[in-house]
This record gives structure tokens, C-alpha cells and sequence, in this order.
């Protein structure tokens, strides 16, 4: 199978197990988990295919796979083509994104406890709440089967499809296409338990907040095309269409029209990667399953953001503003979000913070035009996150199995501070998780994400952008405490609540993911080394000359400097120690000092959007438009045709039908014909000589009228 | 010489007087006498066409013939119902044999 | 004026003149006797038509017959010989008005026929009506049809009125 033809067939599969689970395998829980992981098998194995023959191809850059784009929609003289795209930017893309779909799809068929029984009060939209079993005569509450479990692999199947068909578009329609998919996902899935108020309410701010950048990245798409008339990347990516877009002002706050495009396609960035200030809606979609916090909200959706601005970067890169702008809500972004990570006590929280905060990590580099350093974090960031949230989700179910054989339903799971030491009743969770955690923190060369984030601190430093590196060396540091503060209360000292000490290891399909992906937590940072890492001449650096090979310049390689390494280094390991040295004593939130109102509650953002968005809106739609103009407006008109219709219809009966039709014209013609009966029956009298005076009058008149018309 | 004309003006004439005598009369049987007139009228018609006419063409003989014959039949059968109807209702006043009315 | 139209002239007038008498007396035997008049002026018109066997015919037929016929019918339905009620009915006055327009019409239509002056042709020489009359009547291309029809007719009739008129207190009918 040819190489182009590879490429589109590989975002098929999973929307082909969502439509075979909606329509047919939907009772069957079997079957529908096969048709879903294979499917994402068979993507994984096309990606696979597709990466190691772009890794084969010289100058990928500049000969991307892919073909020709085919003719879609006909628009005036020419067609609007779409098409398939592998550059050395995508092919990377590709290859984390099917890992991490993979893992994700086989973790959850141990997430949602196959193969358990039927639970004894679950129900359809609710979180399942465990079986009771009979065994050897005793009676023991196990954790049961999510009820509603065919329906969460069509879901994530058809998630797949859209983050596939964004990763290989070769034009902004179609990744636009996939964007929207995956917000679809994104709602359907944070809600997945709709019994949930909490998941409802979680699942429409996402999609509304996600809505609003969304908005303006439509908009940035349509400036595109009205003044390039493409939307294509090859076409887009030409040295005369940039220059023309650097040069048209746009009219817009002094910019030029690439800066107001890349800005407008910034924003939905700032909505899809959770960037200050539509960040609201990530922490709160922790509402749904982990398999999904993991998916969408660390892999693959809010690195689609990421994605596409790293995508526009040649645009947006041709506006200075707008390069500060984006490096701006990075960096701030960053650091904001850590502050609110390190006072959060659901487990699941501060990895959403964390997510946020290492988001901003990227954008930053991104605005300080640190190319490279950018797409490595991504990558590096997508596997330790995925494991982080699928490590998380495996404490949370051994929490669960304690507290379903304790039968104390008012321990919260996933609360850190009724943990406590879990590394030795799930040590494969432990090992794992404090890997990722590592990796999180910049855990130097053996961790991944050290080399990552090393190169963003590095090229921050290196290109003068003195704000932004300290900023994110802050940021860096808070990110290797809270780590720690999560990892020490989780896993290390003893169980603080009787739950925890009946927490379980979690069965191989939730653990073995999370070896897989700690592999590439530890391994994959050493595709990126600097070549003159520390004064030492080392092997080139592949991934640099790999991704920049996408731009149409190669971007330059930095040489080395020791500040940047040594910040690095004394933030990641001193934060990491202090979070132990503070927490390893801790065992309340009483005694946390970190529990500072105004962290915890996410420095009341939510209720100021509260305040001057959701209410007015509300307002405006109940009251203004429900209340005032569709009931009282418009039903009022309309309320008046009723009774005017029937006092003319009674008008017109009794005054028309009544007298005119039935009298007069009905009875009227039965009297009247009455009447000329009774007078005309006088003519029968019974004598002949009569009757035959009649005729023969008759006969003389008629004779007479035809005598003279016809005749005369 | 005789004109056509005269004899079909008085067959005409004498049908005239015989329609009189049917619609005024108030004896059945004068109503009779009434149609008697009116049929001689049209057998003098008859033969004065045959004899201005074709004379060796006797249809109109013929047809007179006929008419005789049927003259006859009717007043036959006219006087018997007349007989029958006074055997009955004691009258043969025309105005009262009137029982087919409304 | 001729002899013919003279003769003619008597004749017509004794016709009508007997006619009128027919119609308006008020004693019916005088009606039938001046029915008897008028049928023998009808007879000599024949005659003056060359039409001698249908005069012939006229008189034994009609006088002989239908006339006699009248005359026994009025002395079976008399219910009084001194019959002195008026012998019009209420409306005769519609009848003579319609009797006067029947008329009218009838000579408008002649006046407007051509052949109306034609005079009459000379009898070929040797022509016998009487025998021609023959055998027109009883020929197969001729009337002889209409001539047999006519004789059931008149046994329909007789049996006819015979039923009809029966007295039941002469006996039964059915027997």
C-alpha cells in the first residue's frame, strides 16, 4: 500500500468501531472494546508505517508525504482542495499521538472494570458503585462494570478519528473539522455521566468556553482565506504569500495581517489549550472518566492547540506583537496556573493544573520563536501527562476498591490527603507515576521531560527574553513542588485512612499502559540532546534537525550555556526536595499551609465569569428574550388570533350562515317550492277538456315561436 | 276550377269547429261528436291531396281507408267506456268524471 | 264562377253550417242528427273529389254505422229527456278563442305553401280508382299491411268495447 494512501486511511478505523459500536454492538460490552482497541490498533500500526518511511525520506521538509489533495468543494472558477500532509512536524505528531490513543483505549477496558458483575444500584449516567458477591459464603462488596461501557469506546473512538484526521490534514478546514470533532468528544465525554449535575454543568462550560476561542479562530481562518484565497499549507507556507501577508496591514490594532491572523488563531488556542484566561473549563473536566482526563486533556486535544499554533508558526511569527502577545499569555499562563496547582487536593486537579501550566511552557517557547524546543516539549509532555493522569486513575480505582470494602461511601477517592503509602500496596502505580512525576519536574537526563524543558529555558535565555525565562524558571520550580507534595501524600508515608490500606494493584490492562508509556517518559527525551550538551561533542542532535527541517529556514542551534542548564537543574531538584522535606510530615489539610483561600479557589475566576457572563446571559435569554419577547410578545400576537378568529367564525355563522344559507336559501327553497306546488297542483283537475286546452295552447304558442323564428 | 286551396281551407275549418266542439262540450258523448268532425276533417284533406296530387298514386285513398277504419275503432270503444262510466257514476257530464285529479 | 265552385260553395257551407249545429246544440239527438248532415256533405265533397267508392263508403260507414252508434250511446246515458242544462262548459269561451287560433295557424301555414292554387289534373282515361283502390289495398307492394292491421284493429276494438261496455247484470263475462 502506497505511503499517501496509507495516510488517509489512518483516522478511518476509529470512526469506523464508534459507528459499528453505536449501530450494532452496542449491548454487547465484548465485542464493542474489541472492534474499539482494534481499531486503534490498526491506526496505531498505519501511523507506525507511516513515521518509520518519513523518518526514510531526505529532506522531509521540503518533499512531505502525502500527495496530491483532491478537488472537494467547487468554489467559482477553481476547487477548494483538501489533502493529507506528512512533514517532519506531523510525522512526530503522529507517532505520540497512536501511542497514546492506544494505551489510552486498552487502559480503559481495565478503567471501567470489565469482566466485573453488574453493579447492585447502577445505573445508566451515574459512576458505577460496585457488586456484592457471595464468596465462600462471604459476602464482599466488588467494584462493579461501568453500565454504559460500549457507549464510552464509541466515544473515544470517535475522538481518535478527529485527532487523527487534525494530525494528517494538509489545510486548515479539515484540522478545523477534526478541532470541532474533538470538542464534540470533549463535551460528550466530560459528561459521560449525565446523572451527574456536576458532569453536565462541567461538560457545557468546556464545550461554551472551548466555543468562544473557537469563534475567533474561525474568524482568523476566514481573514486567512479572503486574503490568500487558500487555506492550504503548502499553498499558505510560500515565501510570496507570507511576504504579502506581512505587509497588507490588517487595520486592527496596528497589525499586520499576519499578526491579526495568527493572533485570532492564537485565541482558539487559548480556548483548546486552556490558556489563561479560558483556562476555567479544564479543571472542571476532570468530571469525567480518567481514561478521558487523560486522552483529551493532557495527550491529544489540548496539545491540538498546541499543535495548530506551532502549525501557523511561519504566520504568526511575521508579527512582532503578536509574538509577544502569545509569549506573554504563555509564560503568565505558566506561572498562574502553577500557584493555583500547588493548594489543590484532588488528585486529578493538580495534574489539570499541572496540564495548564506546562501548556503554557509550550506557548511561551512558541512566542519567543523557540521552534524546536516547543514541539519537543509537546511530545515529551503528551507521554509523562498521559501517564501522570492513567497513574492517577489507577490509584483512584485501588482508593475505590478500599472504599467499597470498607463500605464508607463518604471518603472521597480521590482526595490526596486520605491517602498515603500506596507505593506498597501498588507498587507498578508507584513506579510509574513517580517517573512521570519526574519527568513532570525536569528530573535531570534520565527523564524526558528535563531535556524538554531545558531547551525552552535554554533558548529563552539564549535569545534575551530575560521576563520569560525567569517566569517559567518560577514556574518550573512550583511545578517539581507540587509534584512532589502530590507524590509524597499519595504514595510515600503510611495510609492515613483505613481505605487506603485496602487499596489494590490494578489489573494488567490499566498497568500495562503505564509501563509502556513510562518507557517513552524516560527514553524519548534522548532523541532531542543537544549536540554540545555541557562542552561534550555528542551525536547530532537528531530531533532538532528533524522537526526544523519542517520550516522553510532552519532554525539555528543554539550553543550551549551553563545558566540556563544550572537554573534548570537547582529548580527541578529543589523543588522536588522541598515538596518531600514539607509534606513527608503533613497529614491534613489543616495543617497544610499551602491552603491559601484565594489558591484554592482559583483565584475566584469562575465567579467573576460567573458574574459578568453567565448571569447577563442567563438574564438575557430568560427573561429578555423568553419571558418579554417570545412569551409576552409574540404569543401575545398570537394569542389574539384565537379568539378573533372565533368571534368572526360565530359572527359570520349566525350572522350569515345562519339566516342567508339555511333560511333563506335552504328552507327558502323548499317553502317556495312547497308554495308552486300548491298552487300548480290546481292545474290537475281531473278534466280531459282541460288538459287538453293546456296542450293546445302550449302547442299554439310553440308552433307560433317557431313558425316565426324559423320560417319568417 | 276548384282550387286546392279551398278544400284545405275547409277541412281546415270544419277541424276548427270539431275542436270547439271537444273543448267546450260538457256530454262526453258530444265530445265524441266533436272528434268525429275533426277525423272527416282529415280525410276530406286527405283525398283532395290524393285527387290534386299524383291520381294514380292512391295512398291517399288508401289512408283514408284506414282512417275510416280506425274512426270506427275509437268511437266504438269511446261510446263503450262513455256506457261504462255512466253505468257507474250516474253521469256523463264531462267536469264530473274527475276523480284523477290531485 | 263555374258550377263546379258554386256546388262547391253550397256544399262547404252546409258542411260547416252543420258542423256549427253539431257543436253548439243542446239536445244531443239533435247533436248526432246534424252529425248525420254533416258526415253526407263530407260524402258529396268525396264525390266532387272523384273519390266516388270512398263517398260510397263514407255514407254506409260512418252514417250507417258510427252515426247509428251515437244515437243508441246518447239514448243509453240519458238520465232525463228533458234535459234543459246548458250544454257548454264553464270555459268554452278558451275553446272557440283556441278553436279560432288553430284555425288562424292553419291558414297562415297554407298561405305559405306554392302549391296551394294548383288545379286539378284530368283524370287519365281509363283510370277505375274503384279498382285501383283494389288492388293497392290488398298488393304486397302495396298497402295491403296497413290494410290488415287495420281489420285487427277493428277486432280489438269490438272485443274491446264489448268487454267494456258489458252489463254485469246480463251475466258473467267470464263464463
Amino acid at each position: 500500500m502506497t505511503t499517501d494512501i496509507l495516510i488517509w486511511l489512518i483516522p478511518l478505523p476509529p470512526l469506523l468501531a464508534f459507528f459499528l459500536i453505536v449501530l450494532f454492538t452496542n449491548k454487547s460490552k465484548a465485542l464493542s472494546h474489541t472492534i474499539a482497541v482494534g481499531a486503534a490498533l490498526l491506526s496505531w500500526l498505519g501511523s507506525m508505517i507511516v513515521f518509520v518511511r518519513a523518518l526514510g525520506v531526505e529532506h522531509l521538509g521540503e518533499h512531505p508525504l502525502g500527495g496530491e489533495p483532491i478537488n472537494w468543494l467547487p468554489t467559482g472558477d477553481t476547487w477548494f482542495k483538501v489533502g493529507v500532509l506528512i512533514d517532519p512536524l506531523s510525522a512526530a505528531v503522529l507517532f505520540f499521538v497512536a501511542w497514546t490513543v492506544l494505551m489510552i483505549f486498552l487502559y480503559s477496558v481495565g478503567y471501567h472494570n470489565f469482566g466485573q458483575p453488574a453493579g447492585d444500584h447502577d445505573h445508566a449516567g451515574l459512576p458505577p458503585h460496585g457488586a456484592t458477591v457471595e464468596e465462600h459464603g462471604h459476602k464482599h462488596v466488588v467494584p462493579s462494570v461501568e453500565p454504559m461501557y460500549s457507549r464510552f469506546f464509541a466515544f473515544i473512538g470517535l475522538f481518535a478519528f478527529g485527532m487523527f484526521t487534525l494530525v494528517v490534514s494538509d489545510n486548515l478546514l479539515t484540522l478545523f473539522v477534526g478541532w470541532e470533532i474533538m470538542g464534540l468528544c470533549s463535551y460528550l465525554l466530560i459528561g459521560f455521566w449525565y446523572g451527574k449535575p456536576s458532569a453536565r454543568n462541567a461538560a457545557v462550560k468546556a464545550f461554551m468556553t472551548t466555543r468562544v476561542g473557537d469563534v475567533f479562530m474561525l474568524l482568523g481562518i476566514a481573514y486567512l482565506y479572503s486574503a490568500t484565497g487558500t487555506l492550504s499549507f503548502r499553498e499558505i507556507f510560500t515565501e510570496e504569500i507570507l511576504h504579502t501577508l506581512a505587509t497588507i496591514p490588517s487595520g486592527v490594532l496596528g497589525l499586520s495581517a499576519a499578526g491579526l491572523i495568527g493572533l485570532l488563531l492564537f485565541i482558539g488556542t487559548v480556548g483548546k489549550s486552556a490558556q489563561f484566561p479560558l483556562h476555567v473549563w479544564l479543571p472542571d473536566a476532570m468530571e469525567g472518566p480518567t481514561p478521558v482526563s487523560a486522552m483529551i486533556h493532557a495527550a491529544t486535544m489540548v496539545s491540538a492547540g498546541v499543535y495548530m499554533v506551532i502549525r501557523m508558526f511561519p504566520i504568526i511569527s511575521l508579527d512582532e506583537k503578536t509574538m509577544a502577545i502569545v509569549a506573554f499569555v504563555g509564560a503568565f499562563t505558566a506561572l498562574f496556573a502553577a500557584t493555583i496547582a500547588v493548594a489543590q487536593n484532588d488528585i486529578k486537579r493538580v495534574l489539570a493544573y499541572s496540564t495548564i501550566s506546562q501548556l503554557g511552557f509550550m506557548i511561551a517557547a512558541l512566542g519567543i520563536g523557540a521552534y524546536v524546543a516547543a514541539v519537543f516539549h509537546l511530545i515529551t509532555h503528551a507521554f509523562f501527562k498521559a501517564l501522570l493522569f492513567l497513574g492517577s486513575g489507577s490509584v483512584i480505582h485501588g482508593m475505590e476498591h478500599g472504599v467499597l470494602h470498607t463500605g464508607n461511601h463518604k471518603v472521597d477517592p480521590q482526595d490526596m490527603f486520605n491517602m498515603g503509602g500506596l507505593r506498597k500496596k501498588m507498587p507498578i502505580t508507584f513506579w510509574t507515576f513517580l517517573i512521570g512525576g519526574f519527568a513532570l519536574s525536569g528530573f535531570p537526563i534520565i527523564t524526558a521531560g528535563f531535556w524538554s524543558k531545558d531547551e525552552i529555558l535554554a533558548d529563552a535565555f539564549g535569545h534575551g527574553h530575560i521576563f520569560v525565562f525567569a517566569t517559567l524558571a518560577i514556574a518550573a520550580f512550583m511545578t517539581a513542588f507540587y509534584t512532589m507534595r502530590q507524590i509524597t501524600l499519595t504514595f510515600l508515608g503510611e495510609p492515613r485512612t483505613k481505605e487506603a490500606e485496602h487499596a489494590q494493584e490494578t489489573p494488567w490492562t490499566m498497568t500495562t499502559p503505564l509501563v509502556i508509556l513510562a518507557f517513552f517518559a524516560v527514553t524519548y527525551g534522548w532523541v532531542g540532546i543537544p549536540e554540545d550538551f555541557m562542552g561534550l561533542h555528542l551525536q547530532p542532535n537528531w530531533f532538532h534537525e528533524f522537526i526544523g527541517g519542517t520550516l522553510m529556514e532552519h532554525p539555528e542551534t543554539l550553543e550551549f550555556n551553563w545558566i540556563p542548564l544550572l537554573t534548570s537543574l537547582i529548580v527541578a531538584l529543589g523543588g522536588l526536595g522541598l515538596g518531600y522535606f514539607v509534606y513527608r510530615n503533613i497529614n491534613s489539610p489543616a495543617e497544610d499551609k499551602l491552603q491559601i483561600g484565594f489558591l484554592k479557589n482559583k483565584y475566584y475566576i469562575d465567579e467573576i465569569y460567573d458574574y459578568v457572563f453567565v448571569k447577563p446571559a442567563i438574564w438575557v435569554s430568560e427573561v429578555l428574550v423568553s419571558a418579554w419577547m417570545d412569551k409576552g410578545f409574540i404569543d401575545g400576537i398570537l394569542h389574539i388570533f384565537g379568539p378573533a378568529t372565533g368571534g368572526l367564525g360565530s359572527f359570520i355563522r349566525n350572522k350569515f350562515d345562519l339566516p342567508v344559507v339555511n333560511r333563506f336559501f335552504g328552507d327558502g327553497t323548499a317553502d317556495v317550492t312547497y308554495w308552486f306546488g300548491g298552487k300548480l297542483r290546481a292545474i290537475q283537475t281531473g278534466r280531459i277538456q282541460q288538459y287538453l286546452m293546456f296542450a293546445l295552447v302550449v302547442f299554439i304558442a310553440v308552433g307560433a315561436a317557431l313558425y316565426f323564428f324559423l320560417l319568417a | 276550377m276548384i282550387p286546392l286551396s279551398w278544400y284545405l281551407i275547409l277541412s281546415a275549418a270544419l277541424f276548427s269547429v270539431g275542436l270547439f266542439g271537444v273543448l267546450s262540450r260538457r256530454n262526453a258523448v258530444a265530445i265524441l261528436l266533436g272528434i268525429e268532425l275533426m277525423l272527416n276533417s282529415v280525410n276530406i284533406n286527405l283525398v283532395s291531396f290524393w285527387r290534386y296530387g299524383n291520381v294514380m298514386h292512391m295512398a291517399g285513398q288508401v289512408f283514408a281507408i284506414i282512417v275510416f277504419a280506425v274512426a270506427a275503432a275509437e268511437v266504438s270503444v269511446g261510446l263503450a267506456l262513455v256506457i261504462s262510466v255512466y253505468r257507474r257514476r250516474n253521469t256523463v257530464i264531462a267536469d264530473e268524471i274527475d276523480l284523477m285529479k290531485w | 264562377m263555374t258550377g263546379e265552385q258554386i256546388t262547391f260553395l253550397v256544399i262547404a257551407l252546409a258542411t260547416l253550417g252543420s258542423a256549427l249545429m253539431v257543436v253548439t246544440t243542446r239536445n244531443l239527438i239533435h247533436a248526432a242528427l246534424w252529425l248525420i248532415a254533416t258526415l253526407f256533405s263530407v260524402a258529396v265533397i268525396f264525390a266532387l273529389l272523384s273519390a266516388s267508392f270512398l263517398a260510397v263508403v263514407q255514407v254506409v260507414v260512418y252514417i250507417g254505422a258510427i252515426a247509428i252508434l251515437f244515437i243508441f250511446a246518447v239514448m243509453l246515458t240519458r238520465k232525463d229527456m228533458r234535459d234543459q242544462s246548458p250544454q257548454l262548459n264553464k270555459n268554452w269561451w278558451v275553446g272557440a278563442l283556441l278553436a279560432v287560433l288553430t284555425f288562424g295557424g292553419l291558414y297562415t301555414l297554407l298561405q305559405g305553401w306554392s302549391g296551394l292554387s294548383r288545379t286539378v289534373a284530368d283524370i287519365p282515361s281509363g283510370f277505375d280508382a274503384v279498382a285501383e283502390l283494389g288492388t293497392e289495398l290488398t298488393s304486397f307492394t302495396g298497402y295491403v299491411l296497413p290494410f290488415e292491421v287495420a281489420s285487427v284493429l277493428l277486432v280489438a276494438a269490438l272485443v274491446g268495447a264489448v268487454y267494456v261496455a258489458f252489463n254485469p247484470r246480463s251475466g258473467d263475462i267470464r263464463k
